[in-house]
């Protein structure tokens, strides 16, 4: 027994007095749980599915993090997190894919996994309103760190399904809820699975997964009763089996792929994402692709863009103004790369520009350190980013003058934006004004 | 160690291992401190939770609960079979389960935001929803209907499809 790490079932701790007047209380008139299908067993099986994705998300949301490249301070929110920052590294540009891979996983997954969440959230519901509360401090500080696994399994979903809608209900800044949220989800999500993964090892072993899947709602009988209080005292008649309830909550996460994955995969899927806003399609054109700003909100108006619009290109060189007759003059280079948003849509298209190896150059600096660019728009969170250096010399990162063999349209940031393969689209700053490269 | 043990409950590791997530919460609160409304990131991460526990969940278990005697009640369920149910919960569940995630565009909750960003509005997805949610229930009426007719043709069935 003393290899045990989790509470000691049925004794009671210090103050005992206190635990055991409370054991011996009247039970208050909680909820009573009759479903025949709850138990241990099911339980883990929701359980292993979330051990495999929530870590993913994990990975995948940190690793946006790390896309904004938050060593240059004013890139990523939040600005500085103290000692819940992970180590700084440049973020790369090779694969060309990697953050319409990385963030449409985390969408799309993150989207997969709500209805396995509610279904592991259903499958322990008895163990909330079980009597009495607590037998030792052990389990009273257990049930307290509950609240932050599931406060922060609900808090991490609902910010982030509301903001791929643009739902800013909660008026607070979504990247600092949804990092810090992410930190303290972590930290219960791990001390979850240390104390439960040898009860869902043994249930699982319990029972076999073929049989159970072999078993219908007239053959299913509840789980034998054990000490994880699961399994209800007085079942009622099943009304679906065991593995009709994987096959509904697999289901429902597969309607909710089925209607998602459209627009990360985009473009001739995007019309199958019915339910997602970044299914919407603006017609067929060459600059008809999602808008992530549009130059009216950005106040970015025509008079701002005029032949008199000059880049001011800013190096050891000196200072020089560049007009778009002169950017156009310059070596022109045409690159089909995927523009993809921390809201996990992407969308593949052709742009066509000066490299912006060649603008270091110009600037007398060819091997750079990082390279701010300034845009048009006077305020908004993402109307600036640093590069790094390894941004700015890519043989592939562009300042675009057009897109799919056209001038880009105001909304797509006309005269001119940065397009840096696999970087966040936000840092693909357009109606760019100025670029200063730093050593 | 056994002393230990009875008067906290658990192995010293228990304590350590939650000591250690409390910390984390605690830091990542102080972070938020930073914040002049750091009331509402706290709001909203209670509030997920408790409106969770405390009215979403019971609101399923108990829309479950009361469909089930209507269909008891009703002469024109084919078998009797307690499993019926099933072809109202699938669609139903299936469309919960949508508007739920879908819940902010089908509501137009962006508004503004959205068409600030996109210069779209969500002015379809209400109609979307209803029209898939409508899909589910068709199929699994139909479905209904040929077990139905199938068992009154075959008044024994050993095994369900």
């Amino acid at each position: 027994m003393s290899t045990r790490v989790g509470p000691e079932p049925a004794r009671h701790g210090f103050p005992q007095p206190v635990f055991e007047a409370l054991e011996n209380a009247p039970r208050p008139p909680l909820p009573r749980f009759r479903s025949p299908v709850r138990g241990t067993w099911l339980t883990s099986v929701l359980g292993f599915v979330l051990l495999i994705g929530l870590p993913v998300m994990l990975l995948t949301g940190f690793l946006s993090y790390a896309a904004y490249d938050p060593q240059f301070a004013g890139n990523a929110f939040p600005r500085d997190p103290g000692l819940l920052r992970l180590p700084y590294f440049d973020w790369p540009t090779n694969p060309v894919w990697l953050y319409r891979v990385s963030q449409g996983l985390h969408v799309v997954l993150g989207l997969a996994l709500v209805p396995i969440v509610l279904a592991k959230l259903w499958s322990v519901l008895p163990k909330l309103f079980v009597w009495p509360p607590a037998r030792s401090v052990a389990q009273l500080l257990e049930r307290a760190s509950l609240l932050l696994l599931v406060g922060g399994i609900l808090f991490e979903l609902l910010t982030g399904v509301m903001n791929i809608q643009y739902h800013y209900a909660w008026k607070f800044d979504f990247y600092t809820a949804h990092y810090y949220g992410a930190w303290v989800f972590l930290a219960a999500f791990a001390l979850h699975v240390a104390l439960k993964l040898p009860t869902m090892r043994a249930s699982l072993r319990a029972r076999s997964l073929r049989d159970e899947l072999k078993t219908d709602r007239e053959h299913t009988v509840p789980e034998p009763p054990d000490e994880h209080g699961l399994v209800s005292p007085d079942p009622a008649e099943p009304t679906i089996s065991r593995r009709g309830v994987l096959a509904l909550v697999g289901g429902g996460s597969l309607a909710v792929t089925a209607l998602t994955i459209g627009q990360t995969a985009g473009n001739s899927l995007r019309p199958t994402a019915l339910l997602s806003v970044r299914g919407l399609s603006y017609g067929d054109g060459p600059n008809d692709f999602q808008v992530n700003r549009t130059a009216r909100t950005a106040q970015v108006t025509d008079a701002m863009v005029t032949d008199a619009w000059r880049l001011t290109l800013i190096g050891p060189a000196g200072t020089q103004e560049l007009s778009r007759a002169d950017l156009l003059a310059m070596d022109q280079r045409t690159e089909t790369l995927p523009i993809a948003c921390v809201e996990g849509w992407s969308s593949v298209q052709t742009w066509t520009g000066v490299r912006l190896r060649d603008l270091a150059a110009m600037a007398g600096l060819p091997e750079p350190d990082r390279a701010l660019v300034l845009s048009l728009e006077s305020r908004g969170a993402f109307n600036r980013t640093m590069l790094t250096g390894g941004q700015v010399t890519a043989s592939r990162s562009l300042l675009a003058l057009q897109v799919n063999g056209v001038d880009l349209s105001m909304n797509h940031g006309f005269p001119a934006r940065v397009i840096v393969p696999a970087l966040p689209g936000v840092r693909n700053t357009k109606w760019v004004r100025q670029l200063e490269l730093m050593a | 160690m056994k002393t230990w043990v009875r008067t906290y409950g658990a192995n010293p590791l228990h304590l350590l291992g939650l000591l250690a997530t409390f910390l984390v919460f605690g830091y990542a609160a102080l972070q938020i401190f930073q914040d002049p409304v750091w009331y509402r990131y706290l709001f909203w991460f209670a509030g997920a939770a408790l409106v969770h526990d405390l009215v979403l969940a019971p609101l399923y278990g108990l829309l479950d609960r009361s469909v089930r005697p209507l269909l008891h009640r009703s002469s024109r369920t084919a078998t009797g079979n307690p499993g019926d149910i099933n072809y109202l919960r699938v669609p139903a569940f299936l469309s919960g389960l949508l508007l739920l995630t879908f819940f902010s565009s089908i509501s137009r909750g962006g508004g503004r935001a959205f068409e600030a960003a996109s210069g779209m509005t969500e002015d379809v997805f209400l109609g979307r929803w209803l029209l898939i949610s409508g899909v589910f229930f068709l199929l699994s009426a139909v479905a209904y209907a040929v077990r139905g007719r199938r068992s009154t043709a075959e008044p024994t069935p050993v095994n369900g499809p």
